[in-house]
C-alpha cells in the first residue's frame, strides 16, 4: 500500500510526541500498558517465585518480609491502575472507538494527548516511588497501616498515592471525551449511526465511561484526604488523630469496587464484537447486552460494602450489600448466555480472537460464579482474605480483562497495523497463557478454601503442593506471553499486508483501509447493521472479505 | 471551510456540533467537580452526625461575617460572570472586558479575605491535627504563665489551660511560633475575661474581632478535625477560585484579542458555567462551616 496512511502521515518523532490523532494515541497508550504489564509481570513472578517454598525461595529471612509485601503491593498496584483499568479503553478503545463510529476523532483531541500525558506522568510518578522506598501496604492503601508515618518504612506511600491520583484524571478524561464523542459526533441520519445500531463495543465503552466519570473522582479526593492525613494529620482516616479507618475503606471502595467494571467492561464489549464475528451469525439479543452493560454500571456502584462484611459493618447493611452483589450477576450472566447463544449452531472459525474469546468465556465464567460465593455472607467470613479471594479477581480480572484485551489486539492487530500475524504460533501461545493460568489459578481456590491466608511471605508445609503447582502454572504462562509477544512483533516486520476486512466483521472500522489513512473517512460512511455478515463474502485473492452490495462502491474509492 | 470558521475544528462538521459537544463536555467535568468535593461533604457528613458537639465547639472560631461577605462576593462575581456571557452574545466587547474585570476582582478579593481568615487562624494555631493549639501564649506570657495556670485551673472556662491542651504538647515547644497580639484569640489561660470581650465593640478596628470568641462550655476532643475539614474544604475550594481567575484573565486577554463574537463565544461560555459551580460550592460551604447552630 503505497497511500499515506496514519502511521506514516506525517513522519517523525515530533509528529508522534504531539499528535492529535486519536490513532497514534490509542497505540501509544498500547506501547505504554503493555511496557506497565511486563513491569508487573515481574513482579508477579517474583511473588510466586518466593513461594516456592514453605519459608520463601527469595526472602528467606523475617526482616526480608517486608520486600516480599512491596512485591504483591507493586504487582497489584501496577497491574490495576497501570494496566487494567487504562489498557481496553486507553489503547484499543482509543483507536477504534472513533471508527467504529464513523467519526474522524474523539471530540476533544487534545484533551486526549493530554490525557496520555497524565498517564504518562501518573506512571513515573509511581515508578518512581519505587525507586525512593518501595511501598508495602498492599494495592488497596488501607489505613492506618499507610496513613502512620511511624509503622514501618512507607515514606513512599504519599508519592504513589499521588501518581494514582494523576492517573485517576487521566481516566476520567478519556471517559468524557468517549461519552461526548458517542453523545455529539456519530454520523448523523438518514444513513447515520443511531444508538440502536452501535456496535457493542461502543455500548460498553459508554457504560464504562459513565463509571470513569462518576467513580474516579471519589478516588481522587480519597487519596487526596490520604495524603493530607500523612502530611497534615487531618484526622479523617487515622485513627491516632481521631479518624475512622472504616471511613477510608468506604472510600476506596467506593471507586474500586466500579472500577473493576471500568476493567471488565470494555472486555466484554470485545466479546461481543469477537464472537459473532468469528461466528459468523449476528449477536443474539443485541438489545440486552447492551442494556446489560449499563445495568452493570448502575448496579455496579451499589455494591462496595461486599468488601467490607467482617470489618464492622452492620448486618443489615451487609445483607442488602450481599443482595444487590447477588443482582449485579444478573446482566453478567445475561451477556454470557446472549454469547453462547450467538455461537449455537454458528459457523465458527478458530482464529486467535476467537481462541482468546473462548478462553475468556471459561475463565470469566468461573470467576463469576466464585464471586457469587463470596458476595454471600457466612461463606465471606470464612474465606476473606485467603487466597480463594486472590483466585477470584484473578479470575475476572487476568482471566476475564486480560484475555479480552489479549483477544482484542489480536483482533485488531492488522487493523493497527495493517499485519497479518502468524496464527499456529499465535494459537500455542493462547494455550499456553490458557493452560499456564489454569495451572496457577485453580490450586488456589483449594490454598483459600483450606484456610491459607493472602499476602504471607511463608506458609504452612501443608500448602507447598499447591504452591508450587501454581508457581508452576505463572512459568508457563510467562512462556506464553513471550510467545505471543514474539509473534506480534514477528509480524510487525514479516508479517503479511492485511486486507481492509481480514476477519469478515461488519462494523465500520473493517470498510477502511488497514492501517486506516490519518482522517479515517474522506466521507461519512454508510452505517448498516454492525452484526449483518451475510453480505460479506471471501475475496480469495486478498484474504479478506468484501461488501457484495452497495457500500462496495463506497469502500473501493477509499481504498485507492 | 477553515477560513469562514475560524474556530472549527476538522472533526466537526459545524460549529453548532463543536458547541454542543463542549457543552456535554463540561457539564461531565463538572460532575466530577461536584463528585470530588463530595468525599469531603461525606466526610463532614460522618463527622458531624458523630460528633456534633466539635463542630458546635469549633465554628465559633470562625468570623460568620467575613464568611458572609465572601458570600455576597463570589454571588456579585457570578452574576458579573454571566452577564459577560451575555455581552460577548451581543458583541458588546468592552462590556464583556468591563464584566470578566470586575469577576476577576470579585475572585481577588474573596482570596484576600480567605487569605486574612487564613492568616488568623495560623496565628491562632487553629490549624489540623498536633498543630491545632488554639491557647497557647506568647513565649513571655507563657512562662509568667507556667506556674499560675495550674492555679487558675478552674477557674475559667477552659477548665485547665496548659496540662489538657491536645496531645499533651508542653506550653514551651508550642509557643515557639508567637501569635501577635492584635491577631490572638482573646481567651484562654492569659487571664482575660471573657466578659470584657463579649462587650467589647469598639475593638472591631484593631482586627481582634477576626477572632470570634468560643461561648462557655467544655471543649470537646479532637476539635482539631473540625480544622482539618474546614482547611481541606475551603483550601480546595480556594484552588478552584485561583483556578477560576486564571481562566478568566485567559478570557480577558482574549476579548481585548478580539476572538470573541456572537458565532464564537464557547470559552467564556464554559468558563462560566465553572464559575458558577465554585460559587455554589461556597454556598454550600458557607453555612455548613460557619453557621452552625450551638443546640
Amino acid at each position: 500500500m503505497t497511500t499515506a496512511n496514519y502511521l506514516t502521515h506525517p513522519r517523525g518523532i515530533r509528529s508522534w510526541l504531539l499528535t492529535l490523532d486519536h490513532k497514534r494515541i490509542g497505540i501509544m497508550y498500547l506501547v505504554s500498558t503493555l511496557a506497565a504489564f511486563s513491569l508487573g509481570g515481574l513482579f508477579a513472578m517474583i511473588v510466586r517465585t518466593q513461594l516456592l517454598s514453605p519459608n520463601g525461595a527469595i526472602f528467606t529471612v523475617a526482616k526480608d518480609y517486608d520486600h516480599y509485601n512491596q512485591m504483591f503491593t507493586l504487582h497489584g498496584a501496577i497491574m490495576i491502575f497501570l494496566v487494567l483499568i487504562p489498557g481496553v479503553p486507553g489503547a484499543l478503545g482509543n483507536f477504534v472507538l472513533p471508527l467504529m463510529l464513523g467519526a474522524r476523532d474523539v471530540a476533544f483531541p487534545r484533551l486526549n494527548l493530554f490525557s496520555y500525558y497524565l498517564y504518562v506522568s501518573g506512571a513515573l510518578i509511581v515508578i518512581l516511588s519505587i525507586i525512593l522506598g518501595a511501598v508495602d501496604t498492599g494495592w488497596t492503601f488501607y489505613t492506618p497501616y499507610s496513613s502512620d508515618p511511624d509503622i514501618g518504612s512507607r515514606d513512599a506511600v504519599s508519592l504513589m498515592v499521588f501518581g494514582i491520583f494523576i492517573l485517576g484524571f487521566s481516566s476520567i478524561l478519556t471517559g468524557m471525551n468517549f461519552i461526548v464523542t458517542i453523545h455529539k459526533l456519530r454520523p448523523s441520519p438518514p444513513n447515520g449511526m443511531t444508538w440502536f445500531r452501535m456496535p457493542l463495543f461502543l455500548w460498553s465503552l459508554y457504560a464504562t465511561a459513565v463509571i470513569q466519570i462518576l467513580a474516579t473522582p471519589i478516588l481522587g479526593i480519597t487519596l487526596l484526604l490520604l495524603i493530607m492525613e500523612r502530611t497534615l494529620h487531618v484526622g479523617i482516616f487515622s485513627p491516632r488523630f481521631g479518624g475512622d479507618p472504616i471511613l477510608f475503606q468506604h472510600f476506596f471502595w467506593f471507586y474500586s469496587h466500579p472500577a473493576v467494571y471500568i476493567m471488565i467492561l470494555p472486555a466484554m464489549g470485545i466479546m461481543s464484537e469477537v464472537i459473532p464475528t468469528f461466528s459468523r451469525k449476528p449477536i443474539f439479543g443485541y438489545h440486552f447486552v447492551a442494556i446489560s452493560s449499563l445495568a452493570i454500571a448502575i448496579i455496579g456502584f451499589l455494591v462496595w460494602g461486599h468488601h467490607m462484611f467482617p470489618n464492622g459493618q452492620s448486618t443489615l447493611l451487609s445483607t442488602i450489600f450481599s443482595f444487590l452483589t447477588m443482582c449485579v450477576a444478573i446482566p453478567s450472566a445475561i451477556k454470557v448466555w446472549n454469547w453462547l447463544a450467538t455461537m449455537y449452531k454458528g459457523s465458527i472459525s478458530l482464529k486467535t480472537p476467537m481462541c482468546y474469546a473462548l478462553a475468556f468465556l471459561f475463565l470469566f465464567t468461573l470467576g463469576g460464579l466464585s464471586g457469587i460465593y463470596l458476595g454471600s455472607l457466612s461463606l465471606n467470613v470464612h474465606v476473606h482474605d485467603t487466597y480463594f479471594v486472590v483466585a477470584h479477581f484473578h479470575f475476572v480480572m487476568f482471566g476475564g480483562t486480560l484475555m479480552g484485551f489479549l483477544s482484542g489486539l489480536h483482533y485488531w492487530w492488522p487493523k493497527m497495523t495493517g499485519k497479518l500475524y502468524n496464527e499456529n504460533p499465535a494459537r500455542l501461545a493462547c494455550a499456553l497463557i490458557f493452560l499456564g493460568f489454569n495451572t496457577t489459578f485453580l490450586p488456589q481456590f483449594l490454598l483459600g478454601s483450606h484456610g491459607m491466608p493472602r499476602r504471607s511471605a511463608t506458609y504452612l508445609p501443608e500448602f507447598a503442593p499447591y504452591h508450587i503447582l501454581s508457581s508452576l502454572g505463572a512459568g508457563i504462562q510467562l512462556l506464553g506471553f513471550i510467545l505471543a509477544a514474539a509473534v506480534l512483533i514477528h509480524s510487525l516486520f514479516r508479517g503479511r499486508q492485511s486486507p481492509p476486512n481480514p476477519w469478515g466483521a461488519a462494523t465500520l472500522e473493517w470498510s477502511c483501509p488497514s492501517p486506516p489513512p490519518h482522517d479515517n473517512f474522506s466521507t461519512p460512511p454508510l452505517v448498516g447493521d454492525p452484526y449483518d455478515h451475510a453480505n460479506l463474502v471471501w475475496i480469495s485473492d486478498q484474504e479478506g472479505y468484501r461488501r457484495s452490495q452497495e457500500p462496495e462502491a463506497r469502500s473501493q474509492k477509499s481504498q485507492t | 471551510m477553515s477560513t469562514t470558521q475560524p474556530h472549527l475544528a476538522s472533526h466537526f462538521n459545524s460549529p453548532q456540533q463543536q458547541f454542543d459537544s463542549g457543552k456535554l463536555g463540561i457539564w461531565l467535568f463538572l460532575t466530577t467537580e461536584i463528585l470530588l468535593f463530595s468525599g469531603l461533604f461525606c466526610a463532614y457528613a460522618v463527622y458531624r452526625s458523630n460528633h456534633p458537639d466539635i463542630f458546635a465547639f469549633a465554628h465559633q472560631y470562625l468570623n460568620k461575617w467575613l464568611g458572609a461577605l465572601n458570600t455576597l462576593i463570589l454571588i456579585s462575581s457570578s452574576f458579573t460572570m454571566a452577564w459577560s456571557v451575555r455581552a460577548a452574545q451581543l458583541n458588546q466587547k468592552n462590556l464583556c472586558t468591563t464584566l470578566l474585570a470586575i469577576t476577576i476582582l470579585c475572585g481577588s478579593a474573596f482570596l484576600s479575605v480567605k487569605y486574612i481568615e487564613y492568616k488568623n487562624k495560623w496565628q491562632e494555631h487553629l490549624l489540623p491535627g498536633p498543630r491545632y493549639n488554639p491557647r497557647e501564649l506568647p513565649p513571655a506570657e507563657a512562662e509568667a504563665l507556667d506556674d499560675q495556670s495550674r492555679d487558675r485551673k478552674g477557674a475559667t472556662w477552659e477548665g485547665g489551660a496548659a496540662s489538657t491542651l491536645p496531645h499533651g504538647r508542653s506550653l514551651t515547644v508550642a509557643a515557639l511560633i508567637p501569635p501577635t497580639e492584635t491577631f490572638r484569640a482573646p481567651i484562654g489561660p492569659a487571664g482575660l475575661n471573657p466578659a470584657w470581650v463579649d462587650n467589647d465593640r469598639s475593638s472591631r478596628f484593631s482586627m481582634s474581632w477576626l477572632a470570634p470568641t468560643p461561648s462557655l462550655e467544655p471543649e470537646p476532643n479532637n476539635t482539631h478535625i473540625f480544622f482539618g475539614i474546614y482547611f481541606l474544604m475551603t483550601g480546595l475550594h480556594a484552588i478552584h477560585v485561583l483556578v477560576g481567575i486564571s481562566l478568566i484573565t485567559w478570557l480577558l486577554l482574549r476579548t481585548t484579542r478580539g476572538d470573541f463574537s456572537p458565532q464564537y463565544f464557547a470559552p467564556i461560555d464554559f468558563t462560566a458555567l465553572y464559575w458558577h459551580i465554585v460559587d455554589l460550592i461556597w454556598i454550600f460551604l458557607f453555612p455548613l462551616l460557619y453557621l452552625i447552630g450551638n443546640t
